[in-house]
């Protein structure tokens, strides 16, 4: 009897989520026909007639749109897994220098957390693209001649990197750094004491302790955080737009107001993120598993 | 792919929320009448054009030319909703119906005025402008050439970006444009030197010259790269709209063709109504041959805008004349009879 219920609440759901989603469809024709835009996506082929600052691949402004955005792509994912790479090992930093018995590490990176993590985002990457890069003007800071910083960007080993990407770089890398280091310290938290006391007793240093012991347990705890924070990353790289970086969504937007043809891009855009991210997830799913693995080996 | 294709579902659902149903019958116009508010979209960054006054107040020729569209619908230049827009979000504002009309440094161009484009309907140009370059003093650089391999600031989602592209690309010169989404970023990539040279309209690089701190030691490069005859916009499939918007903006540039002012438009109307000889003045002023009318608007529109913010001239002085604080020399913005290009077709 009960599990008739059930069902027929359940289809009952199913039919008002069908009855919600043609209305929205319905209502998504109409809206396309009375402004006489439609679907169509044959403009991608045409040329883009703009150019762009920064390409990985050859790019000129007669490609098409769908090369422009191509391009837009490759400049966000060397953003965004820079800023992953980056990040993670300054956050395992911050996190570590948080737990450990170092009191002048303990205050520095306390503070460090406190200042990123309670400022927006926005704000921090103009204030190291404005302020940072555009602020050193003309003076040249050289190490030996082999880094060289000023407002057009960072040239190091021969490599050149602009301003934009530099900033951009460091204020994703900084800010999520924050998250990662907090994420980091919460999984060493909630191994047990006496898995200290443990590695102590065995007569294991401290550094070998952490290694072998500590942050084994703590991977379990950690990982799902860190994936959470790698979305966040990937998402937030769009903010990019508003230090004059050409990434996907700042070359969208171009397209957008040059071909009039919002609806198409955004939904290219919101495909390029599900699918990023839904990789990102995958990836680290996969990692979670390992991590499990290895803790059941452990004990 | 379970994840891929119900986040996909999970999407649409979004997309296909975002727009609202709406009659495509009724004229936006008898809307903005039933409001009895004008929802007028514009900058609120340029001054001269549109800029938010210390005293909270929007002013500037964009905000007047918002003003005498609402003193013509509606009767009254105060019932106005400000929208600051930037360049990107402007046209799905209109398409989308958050605002009725456009009136912000917007280029009047093919692909914008189609209804395979954008979709809008542009109204008379209300400036006539030319885009720029404008380079410090101390660099020396005095034509486009010197600016090769240089880079630019520019501002994404205009048709700057698209005209520096085009004239540097036939030049063969190459160049680095630095894109910001905001005119204001494109002036401090500028002031702080990230480039060379920054562009956009002309009268725009003069009125962010005026903000400057030091405004002698930057200027202005004689090249034009474009024609970019800023005009007002409104939705493209509303033509009953787009006629009184034509209209209000014709009337203004035929007040002043005709030495109608602010001051005074009550003596014209009462000359006008004792004089039925007067033909061509009774017309404009509503007095006879109902006009108004077939524009949907009231018969004596004229004198509600002219009363509002006076004619064309009087706006472009209060805005962009020599006292002003961003003074543009008319040039091309004089009447059609002074040497300029406004022109107002009759009021027949």
């Amino acid at each position: 009897m009960k599990s008739y219920k059930t069902i027929f609440f359940q289809i009952i759901i199913i039919l008002l989520f069908i009855l919600l989603f043609g209305f929205l469809i319905n209502n998504l024709i109409i809206n396309l026909i009375r402004t006489d835009l439609g679907f169509n996506f044959s403009w991608l082929l045409k040329p883009a007639s703009f150019a762009l600052a920064e390409h990985a691949l050859p790019y000129s402004p007669s490609d098409s749109y769908a090369w422009a955005l191509f391009i837009g792509l490759l400049n966000s994912l060397k953003v965004i897994f820079i800023s992953l790479f980056l990040s993670t090992i300054l956050g395992t930093i911050i996190g570590l220098s948080r737990t450990g018995n170092n009191i002048l590490l303990k205050i520095i990176s306390s503070s460090y957390i406190t200042i990123i993590r309670q400022t927006p985002l926005l704000l921090q990457l103009m204030f190291w693209y404005f302020v940072g890069f555009l602020g050193i003007k003309n003076n040249f800071i050289y190490f030996s001649n082999l880094i060289k910083i000023n407002n057009q960007g960072i040239e190091f080993f021969g490599l050149s990197l602009t301003s934009e990407f530099s900033a951009l770089i460091i204020g994703l890398s900084v800010f999520t750094s924050a998250f990662i280091g907090e994420v980091i310290r919460g999984g060493i938290i909630s191994v047990p004491k006496g898995q200290w006391e443990s590695y102590r007793s065995l007569g294991l240093t401290e550094k070998n302790g952490l290694i072998k012991v500590i942050i084994p347990q703590a991977l379990p705890a950690i990982v799902p955080g860190l994936t959470n924070q790698y979305l966040n990353l990937a998402k937030n790289s769009t903010l990019a737009i508003a230090i004059g970086y050409s990434d996907i969504y700042a070359i969208n937007d171009t397209i957008i107001n040059q071909t009039g043809r919002a609806i198409e891009c955004f939904i290219i855009l919101l495909l390029t993120f599900l699918i990023l991210n839904l990789f990102i997830t995958n990836f680290m799913e996969t990692i979670n598993k390992l991590v499990h693995k290895k803790k059941i080996y452990i004990n | 792919m379970r994840k891929l294709l119900s986040g996909i579902a999970f999407l649409s659902l979004l997309i296909t929320g975002c727009s609202n149903s709406y009659q495509k019958d009724a004229s936006r116009l008898d809307l903005i009448k039933e409001r009895g508010e004008l929802i007028c979209g514009v900058s609120g960054k340029i001054p001269g054009f549109s800029f938010l006054g210390i005293d909270g107040e929007y002013k500037g020729l964009d905000v007047d030319i918002c003003k005498s569209f609402a003193a013509g619908i509606l009767g009254d230049s105060k019932k106005i909703q400000y929208r600051p827009l930037t360049a990107a979000e402007r046209f799905t504002a209109i398409k989308t119906g958050e605002i009725d009309i456009l009136s912000r440094n917007t280029t009047f161009t093919l692909s914008r005025d189609s209804s395979g484009g954008n979709g809008l309907s542009f109204a008379p140009v209300v400036f006539y402008d030319g885009q720029g370059l404008m380079v410090k003093k101390e660099s020396n650089i005095s034509n486009i050439e010197d600016l090769q391999n240089k880079s630019i600031c520019v501002g994404s989602g205009t048709t700057t970006e698209q005209n520096i592209n085009d004239v540097f690309e036939s030049k063969s010169l190459p160049y680095t444009p630095i894109k910001y989404q905001d005119l204001n970023q494109v002036i401090a990539g500028y002031l702080q030197g990230r480039c060379s040279a920054m562009t956009s309209d002309r009268s725009q690089l003069a009125a962010a010259r005026s903000g400057f701190k030091n405004p002698e030691e930057h200027i202005i490069l004689k090249n034009i790269l474009s024609k970019e005859p800023l005009s007002p916009a409104s939705d493209g499939t509303d033509n009953k709209l787009a006629d009184a918007v034509r209209w209000i903006i014709f009337t203004l540039i035929n007040a002043e063709e005709e030495g109608i002012t602010k001051e005074n438009i009550d003596e014209k109307v009462k000359l006008a109504k004792k004089n039925p000889q007067l033909k061509s003045l009774r017309r404009f002023l509503g007095v006879d041959g109902g006009l108004g009318e077939k524009i949907g608007l009231r018969n004596d529109f004229a004198i509600n805008v002219i009363k509002a913010t006076g004619n064309y001239g009087e706006i472009y002085e209060r805005n962009l004349g020599e006292n002003s604080n961003v003074p543009i020399p008319r040039e091309l913005n004089q009447l059609f009879k002074n040497g300029g290009l406004h022109f107002s077709p009759p009021f027949n």
